[in-house]
């Protein structure tokens, strides 16, 4: 028996591996730029109360920053589990992207508002210093303002329980009984 | 003359330049040198959204607004390293088609280097092999055999 003989079957095996690996692998998650990093500054204004708000609104954290925008259909699939996590005591920041002010009010009041407040990014600037790609994404921001974890796409259950749950230790526990049943 | 025309037109649609899809958009630039550079750095940045375009040929709204900012930013006279450490600090490595090296992108440099030494060591593998097989010469009884087989007459031909 000789070595030469098993190299197509090494080559194979390794490039099956590779190839294997690769289905497994979401080419459009991104790594986050800003991770490590304390929030970029910003200086809008809010969504219902007009008033200046800067990144120093979002102290102190732990808090969920969730850009989104009337004209993303993901962020309306999103929507009732938001609404969910705010009611289980999640602070969470909304970052309304790219919008039409009066749709995004229209939105909350019909669909109903998860958000502590809101802040304006009509531009996309703060979306742009932040790294934002699309919408939804939703940002960790931990006690200190940084950011700590980014997520590309729907926020749903499994999800939170994947990478968030960790930053939000007294919410984990204090799932309500009833809406465990509803779930079910 | 119909098959002619469309053999004409079929030979031209194929040498159709593929870099003719680029977004169109106007910009005034204060200088011929900054267009240059607009033109360059849009060709090097790729777009978040759309992942194998560059942001000159994306019509993804991510890729206009950096469309936007590399503007602005050559305008207010920003160097080609200040706008990709921008953009990288925003988007990571990943907005670079020309990343930079560092331990994520160090295989990727290394392996046209890498494919280059794997081809000549195999190169170098197959002649070794071709020498061990190349034809020995006959031995002496070998030799006096082939004489007497070939002085035979042949039967076939020969009744």
């Amino acid at each position: 028996m000789r070595v030469k003989q098993f190299l197509p079957l090494a080559v194979f095996v390794l490039l099956a591996g590779l190839l294997y690996k690769g289905l497994s692998i979401d080419p459009t998650a991104l790594p986050a730029a800003r991770l490590g990093q304390p929030f970029p500054s910003f200086s809008q204004s809010e969504l219902s109360s007009g008033v200046e708000v800067t990144e120093q609104v979002l102290l102190p954290g732990p808090a969920l920053v969730n850009v989104w925008a009337t004209w993303c259909y993901s962020c309306r699939v999103e929507h009732p589990y938001l609404l969910q996590l705010a009611e289980r005591g999640v602070p969470i920041f909304g970052l309304n992207y790219k919008d039409d002010s009066a749709k995004a009010l229209d939105w909350l009041s019909q669909l109903g508002d998860p958000y502590r407040l809101n802040i304006v990014d009509a531009e996309g600037s703060v979306g742009l210093d932040l790294g934002v790609y699309g919408a939804p994404e939703t940002y960790i921001v931990d006690e200190s303002g940084s950011i700590v974890h980014r997520h590309v796409g729907v926020l749903d259950a499994t999800v939170f329980a994947r990478d968030f749950e960790r930053w939000f230790p007294s919410v984990s526990s204090a799932v309500n009984p009833a809406m465990r049943e509803a779930e079910e | 003359m119909k098959t002619v025309r469309f053999v004409v037109v079929a030979g031209l649609l194929s040498v159709l330049p593929l870099a003719g899809w680029a977004v169109i958009e106007t910009y005034d630039f204060s200088s011929p040198d900054l267009e240059v550079r607009y033109h360059s750095l849009s060709q090097e940045l790729r777009c978040p959204k759309c992942q194998n375009q560059n942001i000159a040929d994306s019509n993804a709204p991510i890729a206009r607004d950096l469309r936007v900012v590399l503007y602005e930013q050559l305008e207010a006279g920003a160097s080609d390293d200040e706008i990709l450490a921008f953009m990288v600090a925003r988007y990571g490595e990943f907005v670079r088609y020309r990343p930079g090296v560092d331990r994520n992108t160090l295989l990727l440099w290394a392996s046209p280097v890498l494919l280059l030494l794997a081809g000549a060591v195999g190169l170098m593998w197959h002649f070794r092999r071709r020498r061990d097989d190349a034809v020995q010469p006959l031995s002496e009884q070998e030799q006096r055999e082939l004489e007497r087989l070939m002085a035979q007459p042949n039967r076939d031909t020969a009744p």
